[in-house]
């Protein structure tokens, strides 16, 4: 059957998508503005007004990998011409990469902040997951005495604002030999995330009709097994947007980041604004360092995709 | 073989007795049907027997074996829910296949198991799909079929045909007899629909806020209510219960509706059978069935007033005034042509029940 729409609907769908549009435009605005100054020469990153065409370079990378120093005297003609495409980019950047004694380049401190990033928001997400998943299942199918109570007191556990809980917990940590691991940093982002997933992943259980486990309870499987065999896999879109969200957190997370971790457990967050403080600062490496530090949720979020899209009920279930 | 027993069954919710001292005792390869309105505890009585619901007091036995302690995994019976609750990650193969995946069972006999029960289902060509992309019958097949792999020891069924529409409804209940037929196993059926319970029953048990009603073949319950909630919960039309009262003229016995003048004729050996009952006050019972219409006046037959005519196709219900109550009769259809006319009607004496009204109880009068 052929859609008949009026002008009206025709035009109002105009007016929706250009709404859209425009709001899509203010969204990635920032994103653009990062990933164009990564690939921006030095000179160009602060002109006012912004320059919107340039010719790429890849040279904030370099220098986001490497350690530099300025370059006191220009490099002879030998050395410039001996050193490798990468150094002689930072030879053109007024700098010189360090080598130690024995002539070995000194790599930057980035790669080991984004793997610390990258341990601490994996394993703090599947903590926080996993037990949120377990404990809303408890809430959600057995009867719990003061169930009320202590769901809000999970809650209330997100209601203070960080930097309230902030010098205690460097105080305990400190007390405790936590401050700067990366064990402090997971269990604080699991602790953190806990109250969330036990919330929302109670939301997503208690859709799952519990018939699908009575049926598996008398086909013969244990309470544990039509846990794992049927929740599980029935939840999984609840478990994916509850793992992009715990993730998304621990990854971005700041404050605590910053005051708990100074060099070991640093985290990339407080470690990209970090390099602005050597020498005059360079956006152009900060911006370089952000893009790569946008790329993991970019692509977590993307595999989970069809999960976060997908509708919760679309099963075989009559009401 | 299988028989199931349950002894002094007792389950409450908080303060609210859900079964109340239930005693049942289910021969093998009985197909038993739970009747009665929602709430009445039939429901909390299979899934008692499942094992899904602990019960208070009481022993449920399952082949002279307690098994109220069990857990529902250990007690080999499978169960076919109203939801259908097919898990939507899985085909339809991996739906029937499932509860033998718990056993040790190895592939190729799991495969021959589930390919048979799809071909008694009749469901063989659905088993690569997901459930989703279902009929609602095939849904209820494939439920049933997930029930049956397994061949367990009893099958339970929570009002399995409910959620389908009319048509599906009786399709499906013809199917599920006739695979009751065929395979033959201990089958408890749960359902507040009295038609699917007459259809579909060996024993009705029928359940009135958490107490056993009665329990009887289709034919008991319907001719022989034991008491007024049975009486008219079973049958459709409904069976007219009116006040009434019996006396003694002249050596036969006259049974009169309230509020009407003359009573109706019966045979003079219901005083007796009564046996000092007819003092107390009485409520009559007769399906509309029971209640025989006619143009003309005649022996026995008092004058009526036709209120309503309902017609049903293959005949029509006639609601008939007797003093201040209503009597339902059924008619061939256009016998009574049109609400006003005057008819004349008596009462099959063999088709009337008496009750005492106070009690409900039938005073178990045959004529």
């Amino acid at each position: 059957m052929a859609a008949v729409r009026t002008s009206a609907e025709v035009a109002g769908n105009r007016v929706a998508i250009v709404a859209v549009l425009i709001i899509t435009l203010i969204f990635l605005a920032p994103i653009y503005w990062i990933v164009s100054t990564s690939f921006k020469p030095r000179n160009l990153s602060t002109t006012i007004p912004p320059t919107v065409v340039f010719t790429p370079e890849v040279s904030p990378f370099v220098k986001l990998f490497t350690k530099r120093s300025q370059l006191r005297e220009q490099p002879t003609p030998e050395e410039y011409e001996a050193a490798p495409w990468w150094e002689r980019i930072v030879f053109d950047g007024g700098e010189k990469v360090v080598r130690d004694g024995k002539g070995n380049v000194q790599w930057s401190a980035y790669p080991n902040r984004f793997m610390n990033s990258l341990i601490i928001a994996i394993t703090s997400t599947v903590f926080a997951v996993s037990m949120g998943t377990i404990t809303a299942y408890g809430f959600s199918r057995f009867k719990v005495k003061g169930e009320g109570d202590l769901l809000f007191f999970i809650l209330s556990t997100r209601m203070l604002p960080p930097v309230v809980v902030a010098i205690p917990m460097f105080l305990m940590y400190r007390t405790f030999g936590l401050n700067d691991t990366h064990i402090g940093l997971i269990i604080l982002y699991t602790a953190f995330n806990l109250s969330f997933s036990v919330w929302l992943m109670k939301g997503f259980i208690d859709e799952i009709p519990k018939e699908y486990e009575e049926a598996a309870l008398v086909d013969g499987y244990t309470r544990m097994e039509a846990f794992f065999k049927i929740v599980i896999p029935e939840a999984a879109t609840g478990i994916a947007a509850t793992a992009v969200f715990c993730f998304i957190t621990a990854w971005n997370e700041y404050a605590f980041a910053l005051i708990m971790t100074n060099r070991r457990a640093q985290t990339a967050p407080p470690f990209i604004p970090s390099q602005v403080g050597s020498g005059l600062p360079d956006w152009t490496v900060i911006a370089a360092g952000t893009f790569l530090f946008l790329l993991p949720v970019a692509i977590f979020t993307f595999l989970l995709r069809n999960h976060l899209l997908r509708g919760m009920s679309f099963g075989a279930i009559r009401k | 073989m299988t028989q199931i027993e349950l002894r002094g069954v007792q389950k409450w919710f908080g303060a609210v007795q859900v079964i109340k001292d239930l005693n049942l005792s289910i021969e093998d390869n009985e197909f038993i049907v739970l009747l009665g309105q929602s709430g009445c505890g039939k429901t909390t009585t299979l899934r008692a027997v499942a094992g899904l619901e602990t019960i208070d007091e009481g022993d449920i036995l399952i082949d002279g074996k307690p098994v109220q302690h069990l857990k529902a995994a250990d007690r080999d019976i499978a169960m076919v829910f109203q939801s259908f609750s097919l898990y939507p990650h899985m085909s339809v193969y991996e739906n029937i296949a499932f509860p033998l995946r718990a056993t040790r069972m190895k592939k190729t006999d799991i495969d021959k198991a589930v390919r048979d029960v799809a071909q008694v289902l009749r469901i063989s060509d659905l088993l690569d799909r997901r459930p989703s992309a279902l009929s609602g019958g095939d849904m209820q097949r494939v439920a049933i079929g997930r029930a049956l792999v397994r061949r367990p020891k009893a099958m339970l069924m929570d009002e399995p045909i409910g959620a389908l529409d009319a048509k599906l409804r009786e399709e499906m209940r013809a199917e599920i007899k006739r695979l009751h037929v065929k395979q033959g196993s201990t089958t408890i059926y749960v359902t507040h629909d009295q038609i699917e319970a007459m259809s579909l029953a060996d024993r009705i048990v029928i359940m009135h806020e958490g107490v056993l009603q009665q329990v009887g073949t289709p034919e008991d319950v319907y001719g022989h209510p034991q008491n007024l909630f049975v009486a008219q919960f079973v049958g459709s039309p409904v069976m007219n219960v009116a006040p009434a009262a019996v006396s003694d003229s002249a050596g036969k016995a006259s049974v009169t509706v309230e509020g009407a003048g003359e009573g109706f004729a019966f045979p003079s050996e219901l005083l007796s059978k009564l046996n000092g009952s007819a003092g107390k006050p009485l409520s009559l019972g007769i399906r509309p069935e029971g209640v025989i219409v006619a143009h003309e006046a005649a022996e026995g037959f008092l004058p009526a007033e036709a209120h309503i005519i309902e017609p049903l196709g293959s005949y029509d219900i006639v609601d008939l005034k007797f003093g201040s109550q209503m009597l339902r009769a059924r008619t061939r259809s256009g016998f009574v042509a049109k609400a006003g006319d005057r008819v004349f009607a008596r009462l099959d004496p063999t088709q009337t029940h008496f009750f005492d009204t106070a009690s409900g109880q039938s005073l178990g009068v045959k004529l």
